[in-house]
Protein backbone atom coordinates (compact mmCIF):
# COMPACT_ATOMS: atom_id res chain seq x y z
CA UNK A 1 0.00 0.00 0.00
CA UNK A 2 1.28 3.43 -0.85
CA UNK A 3 0.94 5.75 2.03
CA UNK A 4 0.48 9.41 1.36
CA UNK A 5 1.58 12.44 3.16
CA UNK A 6 -0.22 13.40 6.31
CA UNK A 7 -0.53 16.94 7.50
CA UNK A 8 -0.75 17.86 11.11
CA UNK A 9 -0.38 20.93 13.21
CA UNK A 10 3.34 20.21 13.12
CA UNK A 11 3.53 20.40 9.38
CA UNK A 12 3.88 17.46 7.06
CA UNK A 13 5.40 14.11 7.74
CA UNK A 14 4.88 10.75 6.20
CA UNK A 15 3.86 7.51 7.84
CA UNK A 16 7.28 5.94 7.31
CA UNK A 17 8.61 8.63 9.63
CA UNK A 18 5.81 8.18 12.13
CA UNK A 19 6.42 4.41 12.07
CA UNK A 20 9.98 4.99 13.29
CA UNK A 21 8.88 7.57 15.85
CA UNK A 22 6.08 5.34 17.19
CA UNK A 23 8.45 2.37 17.44
CA UNK A 24 10.90 4.54 19.39
CA UNK A 25 8.13 5.38 21.88
CA UNK A 26 7.96 1.70 22.86
CA UNK A 27 11.45 1.95 24.31
CA UNK A 28 11.39 3.17 27.92
CA UNK A 29 14.12 5.26 29.47
CA UNK A 30 16.53 2.84 31.15
CA UNK A 31 15.55 -0.19 29.07
CA UNK A 32 18.27 -2.62 28.08
CA UNK A 33 17.62 -2.89 24.34
CA UNK A 34 19.02 -5.64 22.12
CA UNK A 35 19.00 -3.89 18.79
CA UNK A 36 19.26 -5.21 15.22
CA UNK A 37 20.43 -3.66 11.95
CA UNK A 38 18.41 -1.17 9.92
CA UNK A 39 15.22 0.49 11.13
CA UNK A 40 15.56 -0.90 14.69
CA UNK A 41 18.90 0.92 14.95
CA UNK A 42 17.34 4.11 13.58
CA UNK A 43 14.43 4.06 16.03
CA UNK A 44 16.68 3.16 18.97
CA UNK A 45 18.99 6.05 18.14
CA UNK A 46 15.98 8.35 18.00
CA UNK A 47 14.78 7.12 21.40
CA UNK A 48 18.27 7.65 22.82
CA UNK A 49 18.34 11.23 21.57
CA UNK A 50 14.82 12.11 22.78
CA UNK A 51 12.89 10.49 25.64
CA UNK A 52 15.22 7.63 26.58
CA UNK A 53 18.77 8.99 27.06
CA UNK A 54 19.51 6.27 29.60
CA UNK A 55 18.63 3.30 27.45
CA UNK A 56 21.39 0.71 27.27
CA UNK A 57 21.85 -0.49 23.71
CA UNK A 58 23.33 -3.95 23.28
CA UNK A 59 24.48 -5.01 19.82
CA UNK A 60 24.96 -8.62 18.79
CA UNK A 61 28.50 -8.22 17.51
CA UNK A 62 29.65 -7.28 21.03
CA UNK A 63 29.11 -3.59 21.90
CA UNK A 64 27.41 -2.80 25.21
CA UNK A 65 25.98 0.69 25.81
CA UNK A 66 27.61 2.56 22.92
CA UNK A 67 26.71 6.01 21.71
CA UNK A 68 25.33 5.42 18.26
CA UNK A 69 26.74 8.12 16.02
CA UNK A 70 24.93 9.09 12.86
CA UNK A 71 23.06 5.92 12.12
CA UNK A 72 25.27 3.34 10.46
CA UNK A 73 24.10 0.89 7.85
CA UNK A 74 25.30 -2.18 9.72
CA UNK A 75 25.45 -2.93 13.43
CA UNK A 76 29.03 -4.05 13.26
CA UNK A 77 30.40 -0.67 12.35
CA UNK A 78 32.65 1.59 14.43
CA UNK A 79 29.92 4.23 13.99
CA UNK A 80 27.76 2.06 16.28
CA UNK A 81 30.46 1.52 18.89
CA UNK A 82 31.51 4.99 19.98
CA UNK A 83 32.40 5.29 23.67
CA UNK A 84 30.79 1.96 24.48
CA UNK A 85 30.85 0.82 28.09
CA UNK A 86 32.36 -2.36 26.73
CA UNK A 87 33.19 -3.89 23.38
CA UNK A 88 32.82 -7.59 23.97
CA UNK A 89 32.03 -10.64 21.90
CA UNK A 90 28.94 -12.08 20.28
CA UNK A 91 28.84 -15.03 22.67
CA UNK A 92 29.08 -12.65 25.59
CA UNK A 93 26.17 -10.42 24.61
CA UNK A 94 23.90 -13.16 23.27
CA UNK A 95 24.80 -15.51 26.13
CA UNK A 96 25.64 -13.45 29.19
CA UNK A 97 23.21 -10.60 28.50
CA UNK A 98 20.37 -11.94 26.33
CA UNK A 99 20.04 -15.62 27.30
CA UNK A 100 20.90 -14.70 30.87
CA UNK A 101 17.68 -12.64 30.93
CA UNK A 102 19.12 -9.12 31.26
CA UNK A 103 17.46 -7.68 28.15
CA UNK A 104 14.21 -5.74 28.59
CA UNK A 105 13.30 -5.38 24.96
CA UNK A 106 14.52 -6.95 21.74
CA UNK A 107 14.11 -4.89 18.58
CA UNK A 108 14.28 -6.40 15.10
CA UNK A 109 12.93 -6.11 11.56
CA UNK A 110 11.18 -9.00 9.87
CA UNK A 111 10.57 -10.56 6.49
CA UNK A 112 7.34 -12.50 7.18
CA UNK A 113 5.32 -12.36 10.38
CA UNK A 114 2.30 -14.60 10.95
CA UNK A 115 -0.76 -14.38 13.20
CA UNK A 116 1.13 -15.87 16.17
CA UNK A 117 4.09 -13.51 15.82
CA UNK A 118 6.39 -16.15 14.31
CA UNK A 119 9.01 -14.66 12.01
CA UNK A 120 10.36 -16.12 8.80
CA UNK A 121 13.62 -14.77 7.44
CA UNK A 122 14.85 -18.05 5.93
CA UNK A 123 12.83 -19.06 2.88
CA UNK A 124 9.73 -18.27 0.82
CA UNK A 125 8.15 -21.48 -0.43
CA UNK A 126 9.34 -24.98 0.36
CA UNK A 127 12.60 -25.21 2.31
CA UNK A 128 13.99 -27.96 0.04
CA UNK A 129 13.19 -26.13 -3.19
CA UNK A 130 12.88 -22.50 -2.21
CA UNK A 131 11.11 -19.88 -4.29
CA UNK A 132 13.18 -17.20 -2.57
CA UNK A 133 16.10 -18.00 -0.32
CA UNK A 134 16.30 -15.28 2.33
CA UNK A 135 19.48 -14.59 4.35
CA UNK A 136 18.52 -16.53 7.50
CA UNK A 137 18.23 -15.90 11.22
CA UNK A 138 21.21 -13.75 12.05
CA UNK A 139 20.56 -12.85 15.67
CA UNK A 140 16.78 -12.63 15.23
CA UNK A 141 16.06 -16.13 16.51
CA UNK A 142 18.12 -15.57 19.64
CA UNK A 143 16.35 -12.29 20.32
CA UNK A 144 12.87 -13.73 19.71
CA UNK A 145 13.63 -16.67 22.03
CA UNK A 146 14.82 -14.56 24.94
CA UNK A 147 13.29 -11.06 24.88
CA UNK A 148 10.39 -10.55 27.26
CA UNK A 149 9.24 -7.69 25.07
CA UNK A 150 9.88 -8.06 21.37
CA UNK A 151 9.47 -5.03 19.12
CA UNK A 152 9.27 -5.56 15.36
CA UNK A 153 9.32 -2.71 12.85
CA UNK A 154 8.31 -3.50 9.31
CA UNK A 155 6.72 -1.83 6.32
CA UNK A 156 3.14 -3.07 5.92
CA UNK A 157 2.61 -5.32 2.91
CA UNK A 158 0.20 -8.23 2.62
CA UNK A 159 2.92 -10.70 1.63
CA UNK A 160 4.75 -9.86 4.84
CA UNK A 161 1.79 -10.88 7.02
CA UNK A 162 0.70 -14.40 6.03
CA UNK A 163 -1.65 -16.48 8.17
CA UNK A 164 1.17 -18.96 8.67
CA UNK A 165 4.87 -18.46 7.91
CA UNK A 166 6.41 -20.75 5.29
CA UNK A 167 9.21 -21.38 7.79
CA UNK A 168 9.59 -20.45 11.45
CA UNK A 169 13.01 -18.86 11.81
CA UNK A 170 12.25 -17.03 15.06
CA UNK A 171 9.54 -18.19 17.43
CA UNK A 172 6.55 -16.12 18.36
CA UNK A 173 3.75 -18.10 20.00
CA UNK A 174 4.51 -20.96 17.51
CA UNK A 175 1.19 -22.76 16.92
CA UNK A 176 -0.67 -21.25 19.84
CA UNK A 177 -0.97 -20.97 23.63
CA UNK A 178 1.41 -23.22 25.57
CA UNK A 179 3.57 -23.99 22.55
CA UNK A 180 6.56 -22.00 23.74
CA UNK A 181 6.56 -23.98 26.99
CA UNK A 182 6.27 -27.28 25.13
CA UNK A 183 9.16 -26.23 22.90
CA UNK A 184 11.32 -25.63 25.98
CA UNK A 185 11.73 -21.89 25.64
CA UNK A 186 12.56 -19.82 28.70
CA UNK A 187 10.31 -16.81 28.08
CA UNK A 188 6.79 -18.20 27.88
CA UNK A 189 4.54 -15.22 27.20
CA UNK A 190 6.51 -12.47 25.49
CA UNK A 191 4.77 -9.27 24.51
CA UNK A 192 5.30 -9.03 20.76
CA UNK A 193 4.58 -5.60 19.29
CA UNK A 194 4.61 -4.90 15.57
CA UNK A 195 4.81 -1.29 14.39
CA UNK A 196 4.14 -0.68 10.70
CA UNK A 197 3.23 2.32 8.59
CA UNK A 198 -0.46 1.37 9.04
CA UNK A 199 -0.85 -0.04 12.49
CA UNK A 200 0.43 -1.11 15.88
CA UNK A 201 -0.42 -4.71 16.80
CA UNK A 202 0.37 -6.58 19.98
CA UNK A 203 0.08 -10.26 20.87
CA UNK A 204 -2.41 -11.34 23.50
CA UNK A 205 -0.62 -13.46 26.13
CA UNK A 206 -3.57 -15.88 26.44
CA UNK A 207 -4.31 -16.59 22.79
CA UNK A 208 -0.92 -15.72 21.32
CA UNK A 209 -2.74 -13.86 18.53
CA UNK A 210 -2.25 -10.30 17.32
CA UNK A 211 -4.64 -7.53 18.29
CA UNK A 212 -4.70 -4.08 16.72
CA UNK A 213 -4.00 -1.54 19.47
CA UNK A 214 -3.42 1.62 17.40
CA UNK A 215 -4.05 2.86 13.89
CA UNK A 216 -1.90 5.36 12.06
CA UNK A 217 -3.61 8.70 11.35
CA UNK A 218 -5.90 8.42 8.32
CA UNK A 219 -5.79 4.60 8.31
CA UNK A 220 -8.91 2.54 9.05
CA UNK A 221 -9.33 -1.11 9.99
CA UNK A 222 -10.37 -2.05 6.45
CA UNK A 223 -6.99 -0.85 5.18
CA UNK A 224 -5.34 -3.08 7.77
CA UNK A 225 -7.51 -6.11 6.91
CA UNK A 226 -6.93 -5.56 3.19
CA UNK A 227 -3.15 -5.58 3.68
CA UNK A 228 -2.87 -8.42 6.17
CA UNK A 229 -3.11 -12.14 5.44
CA UNK A 230 -4.86 -12.88 8.73
CA UNK A 231 -7.58 -11.09 10.63
CA UNK A 232 -6.11 -9.55 13.79
CA UNK A 233 -8.34 -8.84 16.78
CA UNK A 234 -9.09 -5.30 17.82
CA UNK A 235 -8.30 -3.93 21.27
CA UNK A 236 -11.23 -2.43 23.17
CA UNK A 237 -9.05 0.62 23.69
CA UNK A 238 -8.22 1.16 20.01
CA UNK A 239 -6.37 4.46 19.65
CA UNK A 240 -4.83 6.58 16.96
CA UNK A 241 -1.05 6.85 16.92
CA UNK A 242 -0.13 10.28 18.28
CA UNK A 243 1.34 12.61 15.65
CA UNK A 244 5.06 13.33 15.87
CA UNK A 245 6.29 16.23 17.94
CA UNK A 246 8.50 18.86 16.33
CA UNK A 247 11.39 17.52 18.36
CA UNK A 248 10.83 13.96 17.14
CA UNK A 249 10.76 15.02 13.51
CA UNK A 250 13.68 17.37 13.79
CA UNK A 251 15.81 14.82 15.61
CA UNK A 252 14.97 12.10 13.11
CA UNK A 253 15.57 14.26 10.05
CA UNK A 254 18.53 16.30 11.19
CA UNK A 255 20.44 14.09 13.61
CA UNK A 256 19.55 10.44 13.18
CA UNK A 257 19.16 10.09 9.42
CA UNK A 258 20.26 13.39 7.86
CA UNK A 259 21.18 11.79 4.53
CA UNK A 260 17.81 10.10 4.14
CA UNK A 261 19.36 6.65 4.02
CA UNK A 262 16.43 5.09 5.82
CA UNK A 263 13.60 7.53 5.22
CA UNK A 264 13.41 8.62 1.63
CA UNK A 265 12.87 12.35 1.37
CA UNK A 266 11.64 14.71 -1.22
CA UNK A 267 7.98 14.42 -0.41
CA UNK A 268 7.66 16.29 2.80
CA UNK A 269 10.18 19.08 2.84
CA UNK B 1 59.42 -17.89 14.57
CA UNK B 2 58.82 -15.48 11.72
CA UNK B 3 55.59 -16.46 9.95
CA UNK B 4 55.39 -13.53 7.55
CA UNK B 5 54.57 -14.43 3.97
CA UNK B 6 52.52 -13.20 1.04
CA UNK B 7 48.80 -13.82 0.86
CA UNK B 8 49.32 -15.86 -2.30
CA UNK B 9 51.78 -18.14 -0.55
CA UNK B 10 49.54 -18.56 2.50
CA UNK B 11 46.45 -19.49 0.49
CA UNK B 12 48.40 -21.75 -1.87
CA UNK B 13 50.03 -23.69 0.92
CA UNK B 14 47.41 -23.72 3.67
CA UNK B 15 44.03 -23.92 1.91
CA UNK B 16 43.13 -27.17 0.18
CA UNK B 17 39.99 -27.94 -1.77
CA UNK B 18 37.28 -29.32 0.52
CA UNK B 19 38.50 -27.63 3.70
CA UNK B 20 36.27 -25.99 6.32
CA UNK B 21 37.30 -22.35 6.60
CA UNK B 22 36.08 -19.85 9.19
CA UNK B 23 36.37 -16.29 7.95
CA UNK B 24 34.75 -12.97 8.72
CA UNK B 25 34.34 -13.80 12.39
CA UNK B 26 33.89 -10.24 13.68
CA UNK B 27 30.59 -9.91 11.81
CA UNK B 28 30.50 -6.95 9.46
CA UNK B 29 33.86 -5.47 10.39
CA UNK B 30 37.42 -6.78 9.85
CA UNK B 31 36.25 -9.24 7.20
CA UNK B 32 39.33 -10.72 5.47
CA UNK B 33 38.21 -9.74 1.97
CA UNK B 34 41.74 -9.71 0.54
CA UNK B 35 42.14 -13.36 1.59
CA UNK B 36 38.71 -14.18 0.12
CA UNK B 37 39.71 -12.64 -3.21
CA UNK B 38 42.93 -14.67 -3.24
CA UNK B 39 40.94 -17.88 -2.61
CA UNK B 40 38.76 -16.96 -5.59
CA UNK B 41 41.81 -16.13 -7.72
CA UNK B 42 43.33 -19.51 -6.93
CA UNK B 43 40.03 -21.26 -7.80
CA UNK B 44 39.77 -23.25 -4.59
CA UNK B 45 36.75 -25.59 -4.66
CA UNK B 46 34.29 -27.41 -2.37
CA UNK B 47 35.02 -25.27 0.67
CA UNK B 48 32.82 -25.17 3.74
CA UNK B 49 32.55 -21.57 4.97
CA UNK B 50 31.96 -20.88 8.66
CA UNK B 51 30.87 -17.63 10.37
CA UNK B 52 27.70 -16.05 11.75
CA UNK B 53 27.48 -13.15 9.26
CA UNK B 54 30.26 -12.22 6.85
CA UNK B 55 28.36 -9.62 4.86
CA UNK B 56 28.99 -10.12 1.11
CA UNK B 57 32.09 -12.27 1.49
CA UNK B 58 30.20 -15.58 1.46
CA UNK B 59 28.07 -14.39 -1.47
CA UNK B 60 31.22 -13.59 -3.45
CA UNK B 61 32.86 -16.95 -2.73
CA UNK B 62 29.62 -18.79 -3.58
CA UNK B 63 29.26 -16.86 -6.85
CA UNK B 64 32.88 -17.67 -7.70
CA UNK B 65 32.16 -21.38 -7.36
CA UNK B 66 34.44 -22.00 -4.38
CA UNK B 67 31.81 -23.23 -1.93
CA UNK B 68 29.96 -26.49 -1.34
CA UNK B 69 28.58 -25.83 2.14
CA UNK B 70 27.99 -22.91 4.52
CA UNK B 71 27.71 -23.07 8.30
CA UNK B 72 26.20 -19.67 8.99
CA UNK B 73 23.27 -17.80 10.43
CA UNK B 74 22.92 -15.15 7.73
CA UNK B 75 24.18 -14.87 4.17
CA UNK B 76 23.35 -11.75 2.17
CA UNK B 77 24.30 -8.13 1.80
CA UNK B 78 23.85 -6.31 5.10
CA UNK B 79 23.27 -2.88 3.54
CA UNK B 80 21.28 -3.93 0.50
CA UNK B 81 19.42 -7.08 1.55
CA UNK B 82 19.42 -10.41 -0.23
CA UNK B 83 22.56 -12.13 -1.48
CA UNK B 84 21.97 -12.79 -5.16
CA UNK B 85 24.64 -15.48 -5.52
CA UNK B 86 23.51 -17.20 -2.32
CA UNK B 87 19.98 -17.17 -3.78
CA UNK B 88 21.03 -18.59 -7.14
CA UNK B 89 23.00 -21.38 -5.47
CA UNK B 90 20.19 -22.26 -3.03
CA UNK B 91 17.33 -21.86 -5.52
CA UNK B 92 18.85 -23.05 -8.82
CA UNK B 93 22.12 -24.79 -7.96
CA UNK B 94 24.05 -22.07 -9.86
CA UNK B 95 27.01 -22.18 -10.16
CA UNK B 96 26.87 -25.19 -7.83
CA UNK B 97 24.30 -26.59 -5.40
CA UNK B 98 24.83 -25.39 -1.85
CA UNK B 99 24.40 -27.22 1.44
CA UNK B 100 23.34 -24.95 4.27
CA UNK B 101 23.80 -25.73 7.95
CA UNK B 102 21.24 -23.31 9.46
CA UNK B 103 22.23 -21.52 12.64
CA UNK B 104 21.40 -18.51 14.74
CA UNK B 105 24.25 -16.15 15.54
CA UNK B 106 24.47 -17.54 19.05
CA UNK B 107 24.63 -21.19 17.97
CA UNK B 108 27.56 -20.49 15.59
CA UNK B 109 29.36 -18.94 18.56
CA UNK B 110 28.52 -21.92 20.78
CA UNK B 111 29.59 -24.47 18.15
CA UNK B 112 32.95 -22.72 17.78
CA UNK B 113 33.29 -22.29 21.55
CA UNK B 114 32.68 -26.03 22.05
CA UNK B 115 35.47 -26.81 19.58
CA UNK B 116 37.65 -24.15 21.20
CA UNK B 117 37.24 -25.88 24.59
CA UNK B 118 37.62 -29.38 23.20
CA UNK B 119 34.09 -30.60 23.98
CA UNK B 120 31.62 -32.10 21.51
CA UNK B 121 28.71 -29.76 22.22
CA UNK B 122 27.44 -26.91 24.36
CA UNK B 123 23.90 -26.53 25.70
CA UNK B 124 21.63 -23.53 25.22
CA UNK B 125 18.01 -22.42 25.44
CA UNK B 126 18.07 -20.61 22.10
CA UNK B 127 16.64 -21.85 18.74
CA UNK B 128 14.18 -24.24 20.45
CA UNK B 129 10.80 -24.29 18.73
CA UNK B 130 12.10 -22.97 15.41
CA UNK B 131 11.98 -25.04 12.21
CA UNK B 132 15.75 -25.38 12.10
CA UNK B 133 15.94 -26.73 15.68
CA UNK B 134 15.32 -30.18 14.15
CA UNK B 135 18.48 -30.08 12.02
CA UNK B 136 21.09 -32.76 12.59
CA UNK B 137 23.63 -30.44 14.20
CA UNK B 138 21.22 -29.81 17.06
CA UNK B 139 19.84 -32.31 19.60
CA UNK B 140 17.49 -31.98 22.50
CA UNK B 141 19.23 -32.89 25.76
CA UNK B 142 17.95 -33.10 29.31
CA UNK B 143 19.81 -31.29 32.04
CA UNK B 144 21.28 -34.02 34.26
CA UNK B 145 20.84 -31.83 37.35
CA UNK B 146 17.37 -30.28 37.06
CA UNK B 147 15.67 -32.08 34.18
CA UNK B 148 15.33 -28.98 31.99
CA UNK B 149 15.22 -29.54 28.23
CA UNK B 150 18.10 -27.84 26.42
CA UNK B 151 19.40 -27.64 22.88
CA UNK B 152 22.80 -29.23 22.33
CA UNK B 153 24.85 -27.45 19.65
CA UNK B 154 27.38 -29.70 17.94
CA UNK B 155 30.95 -28.41 17.94
CA UNK B 156 32.15 -26.66 14.79
CA UNK B 157 35.79 -27.39 13.96
CA UNK B 158 37.31 -25.26 11.18
CA UNK B 159 40.36 -26.64 9.40
CA UNK B 160 41.51 -23.04 9.10
CA UNK B 161 40.39 -19.70 10.51
CA UNK B 162 41.35 -16.64 8.47
CA UNK B 163 41.14 -13.45 10.52
CA UNK B 164 41.94 -9.85 9.70
CA UNK B 165 43.45 -7.95 12.63
CA UNK B 166 44.75 -4.46 13.31
CA UNK B 167 48.19 -5.31 14.68
CA UNK B 168 50.27 -8.44 14.71
CA UNK B 169 53.90 -9.24 15.35
CA UNK B 170 55.69 -11.55 12.93
CA UNK B 171 54.80 -14.55 15.12
CA UNK B 172 51.07 -13.91 14.96
CA UNK B 173 50.45 -12.46 18.41
CA UNK B 174 47.63 -10.13 17.46
CA UNK B 175 45.89 -7.11 18.89
CA UNK B 176 42.26 -6.72 17.91
CA UNK B 177 39.90 -4.02 19.09
CA UNK B 178 36.39 -2.93 18.29
CA UNK B 179 33.61 -5.50 18.46
CA UNK B 180 35.04 -8.99 18.66
CA UNK B 181 32.24 -11.15 17.23
CA UNK B 182 33.42 -14.76 17.37
CA UNK B 183 37.06 -14.08 16.45
CA UNK B 184 38.44 -15.46 19.71
CA UNK B 185 36.29 -18.60 19.54
CA UNK B 186 37.21 -19.19 15.89
CA UNK B 187 40.95 -18.80 16.54
CA UNK B 188 40.89 -21.36 19.35
CA UNK B 189 38.50 -23.72 17.52
CA UNK B 190 40.46 -23.94 14.28
CA UNK B 191 43.23 -26.43 13.58
CA UNK B 192 45.31 -23.54 12.23
CA UNK B 193 45.00 -19.77 11.93
CA UNK B 194 46.01 -17.39 9.15
CA UNK B 195 46.18 -13.69 9.98
CA UNK B 196 46.15 -10.73 7.66
CA UNK B 197 47.09 -7.57 9.50
CA UNK B 198 46.85 -3.82 8.98
CA UNK B 199 50.20 -3.35 10.66
CA UNK B 200 53.14 -5.54 11.60
CA UNK B 201 54.59 -4.34 14.90
CA UNK B 202 57.36 -5.55 17.17
CA UNK B 203 56.99 -8.41 19.58
CA UNK B 204 57.63 -5.95 22.46
CA UNK B 205 54.80 -3.71 21.27
CA UNK B 206 52.30 -6.58 21.52
CA UNK B 207 53.68 -7.82 24.86
CA UNK B 208 53.31 -4.36 26.40
CA UNK B 209 49.50 -4.63 26.20
CA UNK B 210 48.61 -8.33 26.55
CA UNK B 211 44.92 -7.84 27.44
CA UNK B 212 44.44 -6.56 23.91
CA UNK B 213 45.98 -9.72 22.45
CA UNK B 214 42.93 -11.66 21.27
CA UNK B 215 44.94 -14.25 19.34
CA UNK B 216 48.16 -15.65 20.81
CA UNK B 217 50.79 -16.43 18.20
CA UNK B 218 51.22 -20.11 19.00
CA UNK B 219 47.86 -20.74 17.29
CA UNK B 220 48.92 -18.98 14.12
CA UNK B 221 50.67 -20.54 11.11
CA UNK B 222 50.87 -17.56 8.71
CA UNK B 223 50.99 -13.78 9.07
CA UNK B 224 50.38 -11.48 6.12
CA UNK B 225 50.94 -7.73 6.13
CA UNK B 226 47.90 -6.56 4.20
CA UNK B 227 46.89 -2.93 4.82
CA UNK B 228 43.22 -2.33 3.98
CA UNK B 229 42.88 -6.10 3.71
CA UNK B 230 39.34 -5.86 5.05
CA UNK B 231 38.09 -3.41 2.42
CA UNK B 232 35.14 -2.75 1.98
CA UNK B 233 34.47 -3.67 5.63
CA UNK B 234 35.66 -1.32 8.36
CA UNK B 235 38.81 -1.75 10.47
CA UNK B 236 38.49 0.44 13.54
CA UNK B 237 41.27 3.02 13.60
CA UNK B 238 42.32 2.28 10.00
CA UNK B 239 39.41 2.32 7.57
CA UNK B 240 35.75 3.20 7.42
CA UNK B 241 33.14 1.04 5.80
CA UNK B 242 32.92 1.66 2.04
CA UNK B 243 29.11 1.62 1.86
CA UNK B 244 28.91 2.31 -1.89
CA UNK B 245 31.00 -0.74 -2.69
CA UNK B 246 28.30 -2.98 -1.21
CA UNK B 247 25.51 -1.29 -3.15
CA UNK B 248 27.47 -1.52 -6.42
CA UNK B 249 28.14 -5.20 -5.78
CA UNK B 250 24.46 -5.72 -5.07
CA UNK B 251 23.41 -4.14 -8.37
CA UNK B 252 25.93 -6.02 -10.48
CA UNK B 253 25.56 -9.39 -8.79
CA UNK B 254 21.82 -9.40 -9.55
CA UNK B 255 22.62 -11.46 -12.67
CA UNK B 256 25.07 -14.31 -13.14
CA UNK B 257 26.66 -12.37 -15.96
CA UNK B 258 27.04 -9.28 -13.76
CA UNK B 259 28.65 -11.39 -11.05
CA UNK B 260 31.19 -12.76 -13.50
CA UNK B 261 32.05 -9.28 -14.73
CA UNK B 262 32.35 -8.06 -11.13
CA UNK B 263 34.74 -10.92 -10.34
CA UNK B 264 36.71 -10.27 -13.52
CA UNK B 265 37.15 -6.60 -12.67
CA UNK B 266 37.90 -6.76 -8.95
CA UNK B 267 39.57 -10.18 -8.57
CA UNK B 268 40.85 -11.81 -11.75
CA UNK B 269 42.11 -8.72 -13.57
CA UNK B 270 44.37 -7.73 -10.67
CA UNK B 271 47.21 -9.87 -9.49
CA UNK B 272 47.03 -9.13 -5.80
CA UNK B 273 45.52 -6.85 -3.17
CA UNK B 274 47.84 -3.99 -4.07
CA UNK B 275 46.37 -4.15 -7.56
CA UNK B 276 42.85 -4.10 -6.13
CA UNK B 277 43.65 -1.02 -4.04
CA UNK B 278 45.15 0.70 -7.08
CA UNK B 279 41.89 0.01 -8.91
CA UNK B 280 39.95 1.64 -6.08
CA UNK B 281 42.14 4.70 -6.47
CA UNK B 282 43.84 7.01 -4.02
CA UNK B 283 40.98 9.45 -3.81
CA UNK B 284 38.49 6.81 -2.69
CA UNK B 285 40.91 5.28 -0.19
CA UNK B 286 41.63 8.70 1.26
CA UNK B 287 37.92 9.20 1.89
CA UNK B 288 37.81 5.97 3.88
CA UNK B 289 40.57 6.95 6.27
CA UNK B 290 39.39 8.05 9.74
CA UNK B 291 40.10 11.73 10.29
CA UNK B 292 42.44 12.16 13.24
CA UNK B 293 42.95 9.78 16.13
CA UNK B 294 40.98 8.77 19.21
CA UNK B 295 43.60 7.15 21.41
CA UNK B 296 42.90 5.12 24.52
CA UNK B 297 45.02 5.95 27.58
CA UNK B 298 48.06 3.82 28.31
CA UNK B 299 47.93 1.61 31.39
CA UNK B 300 50.74 0.44 33.63
CA UNK B 301 51.49 -3.27 33.86
CA UNK B 302 54.23 -2.70 36.44
CA UNK B 303 54.40 -4.90 39.54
Amino acid sequence: MTVGLTRSEHGSYDLDELMIIEAARHIRNGDVVMVGTGLPMVATTLAMKTHAPELVAVIESGPIDPIIMQTPISVSDPRAMHEAARLGSLREVLGCVLQRGLVDIGFIGGAQIDQFGNINSTVIGDYRSPKVRLPGSGGANDIACHARRLLIIVSHEKRRFPLKCDYVTSPGYLNGPGARQRAGLKVLTPTITVVTNLVVMETDAETGLFCVTKLMPGVDLDAVYGNTGFRPGVASTLEEVAPPSDRDLETLREEVDPDGVYVKRGKSH
Amino acid sequence: MDKLCSLREAITEEIEDGMAVAMGCTLESLIPFAAGYEIIRQKKRDLTLIAPISDIQFDQLIGAGCVRRVIASWVGNVAAGLGHNFRRAAEEGVPYPLEIEEHSNFTVALGLKAAAMGVSFLPTKTVRGSDFSRAEHFRSVTCPFGGEELLAVRSIVPDVAILHVQKSDCEGNAHVWGNLGVAHEAAFAAKKVILSSEEIVTHEHILSDPNRTIIPGFLVCRVIHEPLGSHPSPAQGYARRDDDFYFDYHDLSRSRKGTLSWLEKWVFSVKDHAGYLALLGEERLKGLKPQGDLFSPRVSFNF
